[in-house]
């Protein structure tokens, strides 16, 4: 048994050593703006941890050079500089994880808004898949649309487009809604400027990315591109990719495709990267061909 | 071909030996997303007996894709040693188990027979292990390689620093190695995966980790891991690169999809012995993971894990320095949970070290999968009781390039402490030198876990 002043002793020793320390440095407690008057009364009322104060603070012991520590911490969203009790993790950065796992979840199960889609004007199609759990079991059925899907397509888009853009959930339908504002103009843009003909764009639901052959089975583009939301990491389901391949067929697979991915702000910025969407399209074009057989070409043509 | 018996009085018969393969294995939702998985606990059970007692040579002669249509199936074959193959080639898939499993058969023994074997008899017997003796079977099995430094030695657990960054941005990636060398991350390889798979970034990614690792004098190699074709122009222009890393799959259409062929296999590997700044003479780095060819329909109608085990067949033609699975990387419709995804592990780490390549895992999963931090610990600590080369070193296993939970920097310093194990031979050293490793009591030391030491 631990006695009442073995108890106050250590707490007033960690108080010695927190303002030894400073603020925001080294802290493994989140308990600092309560000093407890009496050990007695159990009075607990703890900040967010997840805010960025608690994200981005050391939790190394004892470091010998605080402003090199916090200059290395800064330049990844990496969990770096996040100390260590034994081998194991420090109490903090563990609860942070585990808050992170837990929210993340809810990210899969996402709809999209449907005043976004309305904003660009983007119907909606699905694909086989008739539901999220079917989806995430099924891929096969996210690579082909629907009987009813195929109809609409039919009737509402262009045929024989120079470059078919469809926007799909994917893995994450809060990637799109992150970044469609951003990335949609301007590869729409950039193609117009490029004097390309545009396709009639569309959102599909629970699509995959092979989902590029069964859409170019309809209308019958040059090129075929997809912003689709990738599978979401811990805590962050805000990154899309866009996938995108010359003339796709019933058997093309990924070596026939392009992909430019980790699209957010914090990654791939959406604004550049849909200028390269545009490049690369171009490219496509010129070559008459992508993935590794674009690649391969490019390089001999380069030596 | 009669493949029949009796069980309670009922009768299950299977069709063919890749009927009784798809049936014999432990559940997993991609066997069942591709028709071929065991339709009750019973069939299956049922299917192991009669698996058991399949003779070698029907396997041998009954391989994933005829010889003449699969080029992964020819590098397979070809590499048997008939010498080896006669000794074996009545042994029933049963004896084969039980003779792994003796007491008298010794990692000499293994490899007396190892070439003879192929990936179809290496993933048959698999089937009729239960996870413990997955475990047990790979412990005997050690695989010794050397690039810089030397890997799969008895007693030995190595962790490859693996420092994405969602921009490739050098500057994090460098903050990255630095946080994972201070927890004696680092000695498999150091080994980034690029966002962007052009030239530029690429070369540019080579040149930052090979200075890192002059600049510290640290005996391990780098890799980015990028398309081999992208790796491949890097070094031919000069680029510092230790290992050449790619995917492979177990069907020749698998790696059609994934952009490569056996004869691009066999450019890279020439190229690395030319180009790459170690001394090896293992130069390969393999990913593989359960499911890819499903996903690009290439499996031929068979289950994941006989597609697995022919990776290593291919992989072995390459004399690897490391292969590991990804193991859970995909997501559920391969392998549903942690249950799943800790059989995988198992699988995979005990039929590469029966092929004969130095097996690591990254145990890992996909936020979407049922698995947790949890089960990836538990595996990685059965995985390290079965001998495993090598585990992930991730920041605190987050990895947000990639968007999945692996091991972290934190678990190589742990697995060493619970089962005395150390870093490899020439890291340990080095650990030594730098004041980070205790190598009597086997634990990080004090200075541990504070990336500025290398900030000078
Ligand atoms: C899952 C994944 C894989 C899985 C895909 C299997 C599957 N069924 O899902 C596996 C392990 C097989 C894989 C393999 C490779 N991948 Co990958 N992969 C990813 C990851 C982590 C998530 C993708 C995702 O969320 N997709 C969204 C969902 C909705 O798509 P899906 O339809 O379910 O799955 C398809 C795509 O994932 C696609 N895909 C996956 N990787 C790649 C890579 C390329 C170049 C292409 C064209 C397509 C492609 O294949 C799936 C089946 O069609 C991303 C990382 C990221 N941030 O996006 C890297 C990523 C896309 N892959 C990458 C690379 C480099 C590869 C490889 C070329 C590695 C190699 N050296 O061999 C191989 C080969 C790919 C190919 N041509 O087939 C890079 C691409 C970099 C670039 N700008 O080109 C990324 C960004 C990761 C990285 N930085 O290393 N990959």
């Amino acid at each position: 048994m631990i006695t009442q002043q073995q108890i106050d002793a250590i707490i007033d020793a960690v108080i010695a050593e927190l303002q030894r320390q400073g603020v925001g440095n080294e802290r493994g407690s989140a308990l600092h703006a309560i000093a407890p008057s009496h050990a007695s009364e159990l009075n607990l009322d703890l900040p967010d941890i997840t805010t960025s104060e608690y994200r981005t603070r050391s939790y190394v012991e004892n470091t010998r050079k605080p402003d090199v520590l916090r200059a290395l911490m800064s330049t990844t969203p990496s969990r770096i500089g996040i100390g260590h009790a034994g081998p194991r993790y420090r109490n903090i950065p563990q609860f942070i994880f585990l808050a992170d796992h837990a929210v993340t979840q809810d990210a899969l199960f996402k709809e999209i808004d449907p005043a976004l889609l309305q904003q660009f004007n983007l119907f909606q199609v699905q694909t086989q898949a008739s539901n999220r759990q079917e989806y995430l079991l099924r891929p096969d059925l996210g690579r082909k649309l629907s009987d009813a899907a195929r109809k609409t397509l039919q009737e509402k888009c262009v045929k024989n487009p120079d470059v078919q853009l469809y926007v799909s959930d994917g893995l994450s339908a809060a990637a799109i809604e992150h970044n469609l504002r951003d990335i949609f103009p301007v590869i729409q843009q950039g193609l117009q400027q490029a004097g390309l003909k545009m396709g009639t764009p569309f959102y599909v639901k629970y699509g995959r990315v092979g989902l590029l052959n069964d859409v170019n089975s309809i209308v019958d583009a040059k090129v075929v591109v997809t912003l689709i939301g990738e599978r979401p990491g811990l805590g962050r389901a805000e990154a899309a990719s866009v996938y995108m391949g010359y003339r796709p067929q019933p058997d093309s697979s990924d070596a026939d495709r392009d992909v430019v991915c980790n699209i957010f702000n914090g990654g791939t910025n959406p604004l550049e990267a849909g200028a390269y969407v545009v490049e690369y399209i171009k490219r496509m074009l010129k070559h008459q061909a992508s993935g590794i057989k674009l690649k391969l070409i490019e390089q001999g043509a380069s030596k | 071909m009669l493949l029949r018996t009796k069980l309670f009085g009922k009768t299950y018969e299977f069709r063919d030996l890749r009927e009784l393969m798809g049936k014999a294995n432990e559940d997993k939702s991609g066997d069942h997303l591709a028709g071929v998985a065991a339709s009750s606990a019973i069939e299956r059970a049922a299917a192991k007996y009669v698996l058991s007692e399949a003779p070698l040579w029907a396997l041998y002669e009954n391989p994933v894709a005829p010889y003449d249509q699969d080029e992964v199936t020819r590098v397979i074959m070809d590499a048997v040693d008939q010498n080896a193959y006669v000794q074996i080639k009545t042994w029933t898939v049963g004896q084969l188990r039980e003779w792994i499993l003796d007491n008298k058969t010794t990692n000499d023994d293994i490899k007396k027979i190892q070439n003879g074997l192929t990936s179809e008899m290496i993933a048959a017997v698999a089937k009729l292990m239960s996870n413990m003796d997955l475990v047990l079977a790979a412990s005997k099995i050690r695989v010794v390689t050397h690039a810089n430094n030397t890997m799969g030695e008895m007693g030995r657990l190595a962790s490859r620093n693996q420092p994405n960054h969602p921009t490739d941005d050098p500057d994090g990636i460098r903050a990255e190695i630095y946080e994972g060398l201070s927890y004696g991350s680092g000695d498999s390889v150091i080994g980034i995966n690029p966002v962007d798979d052009s030239l530029a970034s690429v070369q540019r990614l080579l040149e930052m980790s090979y200075k890192v690792i002059q600049n510290w004098k640290i005996p391990t190699q780098n890799c980015v891991l990028a398309h081999v074709t992208t790796q491949m122009e890097a070094m031919k222009r000069g680029s510092p690169a230790g290992l050449v890393f790619q995917s492979l799959a177990g069907s020749q259409k698998g790696n059609e999809s994934f952009g490569i062929s056996v004869g691009m296999l066999d450019e890279a590997y020439e190229i690395a012995k030319k180009y790459s700044v170690v001394p090896g003479p293992n130069y390969m780095y393999f990913e593989t993971g359960e499911g890819a060819e499903l996903s690009a329909d290439a499996h031929h109608g068979w289950d994941q894990l006989t597609l697995e085990v022919r990776c290593y067949g291919l992989a072995k033609r390459y004399a690897p320095f490391q292969v590991n699975s990804v193991v859970g990387f995909i997501g559920p419709e391969y392998l549903y949970d942690a249950r799943q995804i800790t059989r995988a592990g198992l699988e995979d780490h005990f039929c590469a070290k029966l092929t004969g390549i130095s097996m690591g895992c990254d145990a890992c999963y996909t936020n979407h999968a049922r698995a947790d931090q949890n089960s990836l610990e538990n595996l990685s600590i059965l995985l390290a009781a079965a001998g495993c080369n090598y585990f992930m070193g991730v920041p605190m296993g987050d990895d947000p390039m990639l968007s999945y939970q692996s091991n972290s920097f934190h678990d190589a310093p742990s697995l060493r402490q619970i089962l005395k194990l150390r870093p490899l031979p020439e890291f340990e050293n080095w650990l030594v030198e730098m004041g980070l490793w205790d190598a009597e009591k086997l634990l990080l030391t004090d200075k541990a876990g504070d990336p500025t030491m290398f900030v000078r």
